[in-house]
């Protein structure tokens, strides 16, 4: 037993991985749905989903029974094969994407085989990325061209001019930290990032890292943050569903699982542009705060959210008449303040988990970012965004990469 | 049959596969999904080699960018069906054999010379990014410059191209 695990150990544990990865991926997905609607409700001063479950925590739940059992209506003279392909490559790219990314910078090894959080690390993981990203486009296109809808055509059009516009200003404006770290490898990117006496000043974002080639990123990290969120086709970008316009866009002709495939993949890559962002220019796993000794209370950060956030959850369920109310809700909290005394209890563990804790930390905040956005600002006119792209966005990335080659340049003389 | 052997024939299965279903398929759309796919099997091959920068470069530039701008185009033309014609009588009688002829040609003089090949690189190595751009900029510079300045001229041209009806 032990042979046959040390010879496919290579085979076995990506397999495990992918499983965990995407449950827990999926589960976020139908979530973050959730944390969108009770955000922008509050922005909007309502109250949001609150009838399924306890403040409608149950609403992700629904929703996804909902898809499943209603009708699948095939149209007229539809493009059978690209329509019934365009979900699944969607949902397939958004999903691979997350398999280059390092959660967190343990390494260890099972049954002789090296490993680390996080599924695959290569050597180009960016490129991988951008690979991927490249060839998310075919899904849109395919299901705006399939569906024989003008509006799902228009809206395919508009997206595929679209994504090949932004992706130029996505690639150049992460050249700069690729100079910098002189490596595709996002593990690379991110070591290179570290700092242990100036803590969160090191991130590529601020840009003085203890290595000496270091210059602020703010330029390019605004540009890709812009450039990521038209790619993602999301608010203000997200003229392919403009529903004032174009009804759903894209996914016009598309009801039930299909429709809820390019919903689980446009909310994945939400989360793997977070992931990249914070990877890149916000330190990934690395603490905001230095590495001396005086330092060391901040480990005790996530016992002091988690302990009364639970408390909370405790309180709060005992209000609820409901069996989940009543019983889940502190149960959940009940374990929350276990997780969190346990992790002052065993400092092992404790130690452990700071990579994985701050690089959530600072996923979700741009998770929230995305959302905050969604709420705030209005939709770009069409050429408005064509000349955005074109002729502000690209230059600008264009010379923060000459900037950025000039000062590591000059550091190095 | 070694892994890298099983996989090299799933991939070059695949890119054949894909190069006779773009010749084959009517509508236009399915010919440059099939040539995507000819692309993404090409990139697998390079994987195979250790060459995973130009892998990457191969979806990057092939896969995504131009093969976007063929789907991109089609669908802004609303390209319909191919209407097949007869085959001229040319390429019926001559066409086949020809390719027959020039195909076993091909494969006998890679046969022959299977030997005197020079292996690409050293087995289980990868060639990283930086030994690469480091032999472009300095051993091939001027290939490379040359061949950027051949592609610019082309640029120019289809400019100069699309530019003379007004």
């Amino acid at each position: 037993m032990s042979a046959f695990l040390t010879q496919y150990a290579f085979l076995i544990i990506p397999i495990i991985k992918i499983a965990i990865l995407v449950f827990i991926v999926l589960t976020v997905d139908a979530y973050l749905t959730w944390i969108e609607r009770k955000v922008i409700a509050h922005i909007q001063a309502r109250w949001g989903p609150h009838r399924v479950g306890p403040h409608g925590l149950l609403q992700p739940l629904a929703d996804g029974v909902k898809f499943i059992f209603k009708e699948d209506p095939l149209p007229a003279h539809v493009d059978k094969v690209a329509y019934f392909l365009a979900p699944f490559i969607t949902l397939m790219l958004a999903l691979t994407s997350l398999a280059v990314i390092p959660f967190g910078p343990q390494q260890f090894t099972v049954f002789g085989y090296r490993t680390g959080i996080g599924i695959a690390e290569v050597n180009i993981s960016l490129m991988v990325l951008f690979a991927i990203t490249a060839l998310a486009v075919y899904g849109v296109a395919l299901a705006g061209w399939a569906s024989n809808s003008k509006y799902s055509l228009l809206g395919g059009l508009r997206s595929s001019a679209q994504m090949i516009s932004y992706e130029l200003a996505l690639t150049l404006s992460v050249v700069g930290v690729l100079l910098i770290a002189g490596s595709f490898s996002l593990r690379e990117i991110i070591v290179k990032q570290t700092n242990p006496h100036l803590g969160f000043l090191g991130w590529n974002f601020f840009g003085f890292s203890s290595e000496t080639v270091g210059f602020t990123q703010i330029i390019g990290f605004l540009c890709f943050y812009i450039a990521a969120i038209a790619e993602t086709n999301r608010v203000p970008f997200d003229l392919p569903e403009a529903e004032s316009e174009l009804v759903a866009g894209f996914h016009t002709e598309y009801a039930s699982m299909k429709f809820a495939m390019f919903f689980i993949a446009e909310y994945t890559s939400m989360i793997t542009i977070s992931c990249l962002a914070t990877i890149l220019f916000f330190g990934g796993w690395l603490s905001p705060f230095p590495t001396t000794p005086f330092w060391h209370f901040t480990y005790y950060l996530p016992s002091v959210i988690l302990i009364p956030l639970g408390l909370w959850v405790i309180f709060d369920g005992m209000r609820y008449e409901t069996v989940f109310g009543r019983i889940v809700l502190p149960g959940v909290g009940s374990v929350m303040v276990a997780i969190g005394a346990a992790l002052i209890v065993f400092p092992v563990v404790n130690d452990n988990i700071q990579g994985v804790f701050w690089f959530l930390a600072k996923v979700f905040t741009f998770l929230f970012i995305y959302v905050w956005m969604r709420g705030t600002l209005p939709r770009f006119r069409y050429d408005q965004l064509m000349s955005f792209g074109w002729k502000f966005l690209l230059p600008v990335s264009i010379a923060n990469v000459i900037l950025t080659s000039a000062v590591i340049l000059w550091r190095m003389h | 049959m070694s892994a890298a052997l099983v996989i090299f024939f799933a991939l070059a299965a695949l890119a054949v596969i894909g190069a006779i279903s773009l010749i084959l398929q009517r509508e236009p759309i399915h010919s440059a999904l099939s040539l995507i796919v000819v692309m993404v099997a090409l990139a697998g091959l390079f994987l195979l080699m250790g060459a995973e920068f130009v892998a990457a470069v191969q979806i990057i530039v092939y896969g995504g960018a131009i093969m976007v701008l063929f789907v991109f185009v089609i669908m802004l033309l609303n390209a319909g069906e191919e209407e097949r014609t007869n085959f001229s009588k040319l390429a019926s009688y001559a066409g086949i054999p020809f390719a027959l002829v020039v195909t076993g040609f091909i494969a006998a003089a890679i046969v022959h010379s299977s030997s005197a090949l020079p292996a690409a690189m050293p087995k289980g190595t990868l060639t990283d990014t930086r030994t690469l751009s480091t032999l472009l900029f300095s051993d091939f510079v001027y290939p490379f410059e040359l061949t950027s300045f051949l592609i610019l001229v082309a640029i120019l041209g289809a400019i100069v191209l699309a530019q003379r009806e007004n």
